[in-house]
């Protein structure tokens, strides 16, 4: 059983706090993808569970465990790191085997793990060669190769496949989350990626400034951003979003954007006439429709992705623009005049002042 | 200080390309090109005409090889001249030799302690630069890596350690040498080169480490290596241009030492080279010439050994860099 608990973790350097009182739970066998810009804590808090970093304040266990006093060794993790940190002067085999053979471990002990961890890394051919002599994707595969070898109850990525093209990093990321499938081990992942969060984590934890701003499933984050920060963050391109004033009248409530704009709220939206909000709503559910069902938009920019078209309008000549993504090919120009409508139930309402979701 | 002028082999070795010209503008002078190559442009080394290049280039070159290498070449020639023409400027050019002899060099091997002195000094150096490189890595490698509260504080005391002056120390060095009952023994030595080889070599090396990746030694921490595991088995290995670098310098700091060698050691037979040559073979204001210059030049044989040995590797560590 290795689980993971974050519990209030603090982290100065000197006198500034970079991590505020930090609180995440890890489960068994999860995979959680710690999110979130650069600078916004999330590799310090994986370096304080690899123990690489000293804890300021708060507890970290592992496994039930206290770790915060216990050497990295002993803490049962392998972390592979972004820019590999494979040893030059050794063979692949060799860098594979060193914290075996540190362990005094017998040569063919050694030399069975290594193997099996190769072969399921599809790096056997390459064990005798040295680092500087492979691509990489492969000095990669050996990264992870290592943590492998180690058998540790949690493996941790700092952001591992940064330092790959696209082609590979979409590959990569498959085979990652099919080994971890297969191993059935607990993983904590960093990365600045959104993409890389959703597709592979089974719980996400968006990191910003040195807080969480909110954990949950991928999907969960989606609908439900807990605010606007997360709204903005997770799913791309990015959501619109407008300060407006409600309006409650005799009709359907209406959100008043601050540059003039009427749009329309779902009916039980938690705001109150006259409140302050930011209204929220994903280029994917902007639709556009008839004269009379929507709101006269003008086009700025097409931009035809294959089998999505993605369009940027604006409502008037000063208005900021609103950004659509249609599953369908739409035949508009530039400067054309078209009507479009948010789907309503697709519309999130934020506090004004804060940002939290309402 | 030995050492040879350009390894960079990304600088275009303009010697080699020049005087390829040069004939080449030799044999076109008939046709008026003067200076400029069409088949050759490199960048805009077409813009630079011959005459420009002389002056730029070749008469600095030479001004530079002559003042650096007439030292060794006037060494070399005084220590095979024999001295009738040593002594006679009128008759006989200082610039050239007539007859060399090999008398001065098996004078000195022969008829004086020469060979025990060099076996001194080689001691001395060797021992001393394996004490100072060991000590070195350890105060590097702690100052470097291991944040101790005050390790900015060592770092700038080792570095003003090195300041004090030899000329300064050496009397009341002589006076702890004498407490010690070190006084005349080369162990006087042995002990007191570190004192400015320590410094000196720190500095080189915590220099080296920083150019190692910190993650490196993470990842070591956490395949479970102590600090002494990954001092020897990941920084050492990787900090091989450096140690060479630290251990030619100290080598030839060492060497070439003469203020301490001069005061610590009084008998003949115990003398480092740079000292023994002076006192033996200048006696009152008779110089001996030729034997001086043998000397001279045999004393520097081991370390432009040293040297052409290990060029490559002691560039690398003067650049500091660790190719992943």
């Amino acid at each position: 059983m290795a689980d993971v608990n974050i519990v209030d973790v603090r982290k100065k350097y000197g006198r500034t706090e970079v991590v505020h009182g930090v609180n995440v739970d890890i489960k068994d066998k999860e995979f959680v993808v710690l999110v979130g810009p650069s600078g916004c804590g999330k590799s310090t808090l994986l370096r304080m569970v690899a123990g690489l970093e000293g804890i300021t304040d708060g507890e970290i266990r592992i496994d039930g465990r206290r770790v915060n006093e216990l050497p990295p060794k002993q803490r049962g993790c392998a972390m592979v790191f972004q820019n590999y940190a494979l040893y030059p002067h050794m063979k692949v085999f060799d860098n594979m085997a060193f914290s075996l053979m540190l362990a005094k471990a017998s040569k063919s002990d050694i030399e069975q793990r290594v193997k099996r961890a190769a072969k399921a890394l599809a790096i056997e051919d390459y064990l005798d060669r040295y680092p500087k002599e492979l691509s990489g994707g492969q000095r990669q595969r050996v990264a992870m190769g290592r943590a492998l070898v180690r058998d540790p109850s949690v493996f941790l990525f700092d952001e591992p496949l940064s330092n790959l093209d696209a082609k590979l990093r979409v590959d990569m990321r498959a085979e990652l989350k099919e080994l971890q499938r297969r191993l059935s081990r607990t993983v904590i992942y960093v990365t600045h990626d959104q993409v890389e969060a959703m597709t592979m984590a089974d719980r996400i934890v968006v990191m910003h400034d040195g807080v969480v701003e909110q954990v949950g499933e991928p999907l969960e984050l989606y609908d439900r951003p807990a605010n606007t920060f997360v709204a903005g963050f997770i799913g791309s391109p990015a959501m619109n979003m407008f300060p407006a004033t409600v309006r409650r009248t005799n009709g359907a409530p209406q959100a008043l954007t601050d540059f003039g704009v009427a749009l329309p709220l779902p009916q039980g939206a938690p705001a109150l006439d006259g409140q302050r909000i930011v209204y929220g709503v994903r280029p994917e559910h902007v639709v556009p429709c008839g004269e009379n069902d929507g709101v006269p938009v003008t086009v700025s920019l097409v931009e035809p992705l294959g089998s999505q078209t993605a369009a940027l309008v604006r409502f008037s000549e000063d208005s900021p623009e609103m950004q659509l993504l249609s599953a369908e090919r739409l035949t508009v120009r530039p400067d054309e005049k078209i009507w479009v409508r948010p789907a309503l139930d697709q519309v999130h309402v934020f506090d004004g002042d804060s940002g939290v979701r309402l | 200080m030995t050492h040879s002028m350009s390894v960079d082999e990304k600088v275009p070795n303009l010697e080699e390309e020049s005087g390829g010209r040069f004939v080449g503008w030799m044999s076109r002078i008939g046709q008026r090109n003067w200076g400029k190559d069409p088949e050759e442009p490199e960048g805009t080394d077409y813009l630079v005409s011959l005459p420009r290049r002389v002056v730029t280039l070749w008469l600095p070159l030479l001004v530079f090889a002559i003042v650096l290498l007439f030292p060794f070449y006037w060494m070399v020639l005084t220590a095979i001249k024999p001295n009738g023409q040593l002594l006679n400027y009128q008759k006989y050019s200082p610039l050239w030799v007539h007859g060399p002899t090999l008398s001065h060099i098996t004078h000195l091997l022969f008829h004086t302690d020469f060979l025990t002195w060099l076996g001194t000094s080689m001691f001395v150096c060797i021992v001393a630069t394996a004490i100072s490189l060991v000590v070195s890595v350890m105060a590097a490698y702690s100052i470097q890596r291991i944040r101790f509260r005050g390790s900015a504080m060592v770092g700038n005391l080792i570095f003003l350690a090195y300041v004090v002056p030899p000329s300064i120390l050496f009397i009341p060095m002589a006076q702890v040498m004498i407490n010690l009952g070190l006084y005349n023994s080369r162990w006087a030595l042995v002990v007191t080169y570190p004192t400015f080889l320590i410094p000196f070599c720190t500095w080189l090396l915590m220099g080296y480490f920083k150019s190692i990746p910190y993650e490196l030694e993470e990842v070591a921490l956490m395949d479970g290596a102590t600090r002494w595991q990954i001092l020897r088995k990941i920084v050492l290995p990787l900090a091989g241009p450096g140690l060479i670098s630290a251990g030619i310098f100290a080598f030839t700091l060492s060497w070439n030492d003469f203020l301490y060698a001069l005061t610590f050691i009084s008998d003949s037979d115990k003398k480092t080279v740079p000292v023994a040559t002076l006192t033996n073979l200048v006696q009152g204001d008779v110089y001996q010439w030729g034997p001086l210059m043998a000397a001279a030049l045999m004393g520097s044989i081991p370390v432009v050994i040293f040297y052409s040995f290990f060029v490559r590797h002691y560039v690398a560590g003067m650049t500091g860099a660790v190719k992943e």
